[in-house]
């Protein structure tokens, strides 16, 4: 390890510090590699030397800060990402929760709202939406606002719609947007039933009595302390039997809480709390 | 040159990297004491293919590389698609969902800049095979925290303009021919 190597990790963990000191987010558990590389973006992108630069900075100015999360915590996502989960759900997942009266359903770190949008679209498709209250959860204010105002670029609708199709669409996505703003606009009957919510896994408790949570390609970017918590919130805020759904390539093999689910379809990364 | 202890080794591979893994692979020994890490370009929709391939004809463990998971000598771990690979300093695997480098996901570079960090001196790289520049900055890194850099010959690799873009950044890291490759893989096992 060279010295600038050390220096630099030195800071890092100053400024992962300062920011959770001064604005209570907190990233200290965040996988090292991942936070690293995004924090070395944001010094050159954002024109700093160095990355105690960027702490004092932030420390001094606010309006540093959004651009900064949009640094550490946005996700570039698509809707229907990974078709065959959608599938999987659709086909296996759906069926049982349609035998309850009513229904909660958690997107957890939601990002821009594409996750979110699928979900809608799907339980509207199987005839589940109006029975269904969705939370759709992030830390980044920013990220939120994008989810609220599910506007896309244009040149996504393509994959998206390939994507839809794949998962066994009933319907066209067309059926959901409408050209504005040089994008597309998702119909707003989408979020009739969506709450958005600022909630940090890290730090805030569990929601009540979901029975689908669904947080895709978030674990991976936690050590696998702050995976042991974030495993047991979902855990407590399962209802009986409720599913969990994680990223292709992510996994409760290597948390302390495996014992709490068990794989419903494991191919597709989908859990079901176990019983007691 | 050779004196210094090598825990790991880290391979890039794009345009002809099926035949390039398939020289270099299948002659080394379960016995090989690093683990391998593997990036190798392949669309985001189609699962790795080079895994079942790989693993009928190694003697080494073959397999996927899984978020969180210790590295193990002997083994092979290949990024899954669709994912960065990292290593973390602990000497665990990590993945990540970031948006793509060099229009890559997985790409080389990031997975050459963490194995940088994670071994330092004690981490061999090797760009093979490839008709883009992935991989050059990651190897750059690998040599500034002085770890060994190797190139596969862009004058008999089937594409030669990964590794020429990897040897411009790196002029001292050592160009070898497949054959070359697995002679210095192999020597692995008796250093």
């Amino acid at each position: 390890m060279t010295a600038g190597d050390e220096i630099e990790d030195i800071e890092i963990q100053l400024f992962l510090e300062a920011l959770h000191r001064r604005y209570h987010y907190d990233f200290r558990h965040y996988a090292q590699a991942s936070i690293k590389r995004r924090l070395v973006q944001a010094r050159v992108q954002l024109g700093y030397t160095s990355l105690s630069a960027i702490q004092e900075a932030v420390l001094h100015d606010e309006s540093v800060l959004p651009r900064l999360l949009n640094y550490l915590t946005v996700q570039v996502s698509e809707m229907f990402r990974d078709p065959s989960y959608f599938r999987a759900l659709r086909q296996r997942v759906l069926p049982h929760l349609a035998t309850y009266p009513s229904l909660k359903v958690w997107v957890a770190g939601c990002s821009r709202g594409e996750e979110l949008y699928s979900l809608a679209i799907l339980f509207r498709e199987e005839g589940l939406y109006d029975r269904t209250l969705f939370y759709a959860t992030d830390i980044n204010p920013d990220a939120l606002d994008a989810a609220e105002k599910a506007v896309y670029p244009l040149d996504q609708i393509r994959g998206y719609t390939a994507n839809h199709q794949k998962s066994g669409a009933r319907t066209s996505l067309s059926d959901y947007y409408r050209a504005a703003h040089g994008g597309v606009i998702f119909d707003k009957t989408l979020r009739e039933r969506v709450v958005f919510s600022d909630h940090s896994l890290v730090t805030d408790s569990s929601f009540g009595e979901m029975q689908l949570i669904s947080c895709r390609n978030v674990l991976i970017y936690f050590d696998r302390e702050l995976q042991d918590r974030v495993v047991a919130l979902f855990r407590d805020s399962l209802a009986r039997k409720g599913f969990l759904g994680l990223g292709s390539k992510e996994s409760l093999r290597f948390t302390r809480h495996a014992a709490s689910f068990s794989p419903f379809v494991p191919e597709e990364k989908i859990y079901q709390r176990a019983e007691g | 040159m050779t004196a210094a202890k090598v825990s790991a080794v880290a391979i890039g591979a794009s345009a002809g990297a099926v035949q390039a893994l398939l020289h270099i692979l299948p002659p080394l020994p379960a016995a090989l004491p690093v683990p391998v890490m593997i990036v190798v370009h392949v669309p985001p929709d189609r699962d790795n293919m080079l895994v079942p391939l790989l693993k009928k004809r190694c003697a080494l463990d073959v397999k996927e590389a899984e978020d969180k998971e210790p590295l193990k000598p002997g083994t092979v771990y290949f990024a899954p698609s669709d994912y960065h690979l990292l290593v973390e300093k602990d000497r665990t695997l990590a993945l990540s969902s970031d948006e793509p480098v060099n229009y890559s996901r997985p790409a080389i570079d990031v997975l050459l800049e963490s194995a940088a960090e994670a071994y330092g001196h004690e981490l061999a790289a090797i760009v093979l095979t490839g008709s883009n520049h992935d991989g050059a900055e990651g190897l750059r890194a690998v040599t500034a925290a002085g770890g060994i850099a190797l190139v596969e010959d862009p004058q008999s690799a089937m594409s030669g303009a990964m590794p020429a873009a990897a040897l411009a950044l790196c002029p001292d890291a050592r160009v070898e021919t497949l054959d070359g490759i697995t002679a210095f893989l192999a020597g692995l096992v008796s250093a």
